[in-house]
């Protein structure tokens, strides 16, 4: 992990603006923003532990918790919503057992909600992983999910 | 300028041979509403077949045309014919239109929809005819759908960086001028003059000054932005480098939602060809001008597409905004006069400085020039992407080119989170900055959602202060705790427990926020409550009063049913169902139990979906609860 860290950091000043960069790029390399990359930041751009817990809280993006296998992102965003989202939403807690923002037990799925995907001419839309699916239905969705291990 | 003038002689040649094509050409529209249709696996069979068929035929990513309810598109030039459109393609219809077109040489009538010649072909009407393109002015989107976004000679082919070409010979000075006499107002909203904030930054003295360009677009809903950014990359790019030019950055930064990977991919594209082609970094085609661009990604904050949000963002701060002045013109990113200006002020820049502002004087109307795209969806027949003339109407964006609503139409809402939602009595107010205001509306970055009779506007506005309020960065009280109370007054309505008063107190605590808040997110965000407490009040009262949620929206308020008339008996709801509400045997009418049901849709869908099954659930309202 230090090494990686490492190979991350040389692609960025050491200046506080590159902080959120950083974060986006431990992130995607580690899927989540661990504890001990926090402390390596802290280190090399010279910033306080609180501080970057204080910038990177604010950012919805950023997560603290290690992601399942697949992310399942339901959009409730306007067009969404008034194309039903909600129940989507609302379909997905139940049939996942978790509500949003938290990892099934089996580690499968991740959900969360999103306002807005961009493909609102579609809606409503659900994304998985990077995957995008339009004009969903609850039934359509169900079936869906079974695809993902 | 001359090695740039080479590859443009080049680029038009290379197109000539496009329009002139001596082997089929198959375009795919994929931007992320085509591939969210299915174009990435439309892409990959139309390859198969050509493969298989051992045809010599080339594949175009193009961006998105507009109509996205059409999605998938597919187009075929073959050569010697105009090129022809056909809609809704699904695989099986793409290989009958690919054998029709491909190898037999005709087009596939049944699946087209449009050609873009300039007359019937093959009772094909052109595409630019068709109701929902008709009444459209292109400028911002005019090449998008047409060209393939990731090849900058096909920009180069129609005039692209001229616009810059053409600055580069004016002094910057003139250049704001010239932006100045077009009227342009900024895109991103608050329609503020573009060439005043440029004149308070270029007379602003400093080193190092910055060009942004907001491409956050937060309006959940819209997505003119991604849609331009993806189907014509360049012209944005462009945009911001006459930008750079006229107020003097010799640094662009593009500020764009994480949310948008493929657009973010086509901007790393657009700026690694830029570079071959001497229009990046010093002395761009040997003027004196410097100018460089970066891409940061944003990080899921709405409030960050304000102005001094983004700034603090971009300092790789929380994303709050601050008082204003100091004005980011004076004092910006980094301490340095900075402008920000929006994905599509930008990308009008080039065609105004290619064709003058007397030519662009020509659209809108006066005090509101030029062009605005939106983005049409919600419970529309046509939903799409589209451009219009300001000034243009609501019921001609509406009823001509979005085809109409389905049910009868209730109420459209403008401006996102900050707008305002409106009722049949405006359908004639024309689309511009000061008549969406004086509605107590306003025009936004372009977000138009249709409502028809099945949206609740209570269950909207609702939503809106729901989103607003965590969007809500905490630093004003008005705002952090305001539209807190706001949303939970609207929750109680929404769960018909809402009483008289709470409609008085929802419009103090609206106008106190207004008043009260810092920054443009607090001083509209109440808009979407008060413009439906004004419009729509019946349906406030009918909510309190009678428990009652005539849109059958609102769970509290509603109750599923099956009508034993319609029932087949096909037991298809009883398997759907998650909680074993729905029971009988088969071919008897079935039985619903209420106090089971969590509402979640699955029977109704089933019901409608399933062949065999009756159309008999039905979703009721409940009626005044004891
Ligand atoms: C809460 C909030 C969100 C905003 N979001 C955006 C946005 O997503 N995109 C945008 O261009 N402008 C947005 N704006 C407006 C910007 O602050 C700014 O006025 C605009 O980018 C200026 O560009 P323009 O002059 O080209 O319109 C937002 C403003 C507020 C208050
Ligand atoms: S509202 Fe869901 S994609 Fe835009």
């Amino acid at each position: 992990m230090p090494e990686v860290i490492e190979v991350i950091f040389e692609k960025y000043q050491r200046k506080p603006d590159q902080l959120i960069p950083i974060l986006q790029n431990v992130q995607r390399e580690f899927g989540y923003i661990t504890p001990e990359s926090v402390k390596h930041i802290s280190r090399y751009l010279r910033i306080s532990e609180n501080q970057i817990f204080g910038v990177s809280s604010f950012y919805a993006q950023f997560r603290f918790t290690a992601p399942g296998r697949h992310s399942v992102k339901a959009c409730l965003g306007t067009a969404c919503h008034v194309r039903g989202g909600a129940t989507l939403l609302e379909m997905l807690e139940r049939e996942l057992g978790i509500s949003c923002g938290e990892t099934t037990p089996d580690r499968r799925f991740d959900l969360e909600r999103v306002a807005c995907l961009g493909c609102c001419a579609l809606s409503p839309v659900v994304q998985i992983d990077a995957d995008i699916y339009s004009r969903m239905t609850v039934n359509k969705l169900s079936e869906l999910l079974k695809q993902y291990e | 300028m001359n090695k740039l003038k080479k590859k443009i002689t080049s680029a038009k040649k290379k197109w000539e041979g496009i329009e002139n094509n001596k082997e089929p050409i198959v375009y795919i529209g994929a931007a992320s509403c085509g591939r969210a249709a299915g174009a990435l696996e439309l892409i990959a069979e139309t390859e198969k077949f050509i493969k298989e068929n051992n045809i010599s035929a080339k594949v175009i990513q193009v961006g998105c045309i507009g109509p996205c309810y059409l999605e998938p598109l597919v187009d075929i030039k073959m050569p010697g014919q105009p090129r022809v459109s056909y809609s809704n393609v699904n695989v099986r219809t793409l290989n009958n239109i690919l054998k029709s077109q491909l190898l037999e040489g005709v087009p596939f009538i049944k699946a087209a929809i449009g050609n873009f010649g300039n007359s019937d072909f093959n009772g094909i009407p052109p595409f630019y005819e068709l109701p929902m393109l008709k009444p459209q002015v292109r400028i911002v989107l005019r090449n998008c759908g047409l060209i393939d976004p990731e090849d900058i000679d096909q920009y180069l082919a129609m005039e692209g960086y001229q616009g810059l070409m053409n600055a580069l010979q004016m002094s910057p000075e003139d250049v704001i001028g010239v932006v100045r006499q077009a009227g342009i107002r900024g895109r991103g909203g608050a329609g503020f003059p573009t060439f005043k904030k440029w004149t308070v930054c270029r007379n602003t003295p400093g080193e190092q000054k910055y060009l942004i360009c907001n491409a956050d677009e937060g309006d959940p809903g819209a997505f003119m932005n991604r849609s331009l950014i993806e189907s014509d990359t360049h012209a944005v790019l462009e945009g911001m480098m006459i930008a750079g030019y006229a107020i003097g950055a010799s640094k662009g930064i593009v500020y764009i939602r994480a949310e948008y990977p493929l657009a973010i991919e086509r901007l790393r594209t657009a700026i690694k060809q830029m570079k071959e082609y001497g229009l990046f970094g010093k002395n761009i085609l040997g003027s004196t001008f410097n100018f460089d661009i970066t891409i940061k990604e944003g990080a899921g904050a709405f409030v960050c597409g304000e102005e001094t949000a983004l700034i603090a963002s971009i300092e790789g701060k929380r994303g709050m905004p601050r008082s204003r002045p100091p004005f980011p013109a004076i004092s910006g990113l980094f301490g340095c006069p900075t402008i920000i200006n929006n994905v599509e002020t930008l990308g009008t820049l080039p065609n105004i400085l290619r064709n003058g502002a007397e030519w662009y004087n020509k659209f809108g109307k006066e005090g509101n020039r030029g062009t605005k795209t939106f983005s049409l969806v919600g419970k529309i027949r046509r939903t799409g992407l589209i451009e219009v003339q300001l000034g243009t109407t609501l019921r001609e964006i509406i009823f001509d080119i979005g085809g109409g609503v389905q049910k009868p139409f209730k109420a459209i809402q403008t401006g996102g989170p900050s707008g305002g939602c409106l009722s049949e009595e405006f359908l004639d107010l024309a689309v511009d900055y000061e008549s969406l205001a004086s509605a107590g509306s306003i025009m936004g970055s372009g977000g138009l959602i249709i409502m028809d009779e099945d949206t609740c506007v209570v269950d909207v506005a609702k939503y809106f202060l729901d989103f607003t309020q965590k969007e809500s960065c905490g630093k004003c009280i008005p705002c952090r705790v305001g539209t807190r109370h706001m949303v939970e007054i609207l929750e109680r309505i929404t769960h018909g427990e809402g009483v008289p008063e709470d409609l008085l107190t929802l419009r103090t605590l609206g106008d106190t926020i207004k008043k009260g808040s810092l920054c443009g997110l607090g001083q509209t965000a109440p808009n979407p409550v008060l413009t439906t407490l004004r419009y729509f009040r019946n349906e406030y009262l009918e909510h309190i009063k009678d428990g009652l949620c005539r849109a059958v929206v609102c769970k509290d308020l509603i109750e599923y049913r099956v009508i034993k008339e319609k029932c087949t008996g096909c037991q298809s709801c009883v398997k759907a169902c998650p909680t074993g509400a729905i029971s009988g045997p088969r071919s008897e009418p079935h039985n619903l139990d209420k106090t089971k049901c969590i509402k979640c849709r699955s029977c109704y869908e089933v019901c409608r979906f399933e062949a065999i099954a009756g159309d008999a659930i039905v979703i009721r309202t409940a009626g005044k609860r004891s």
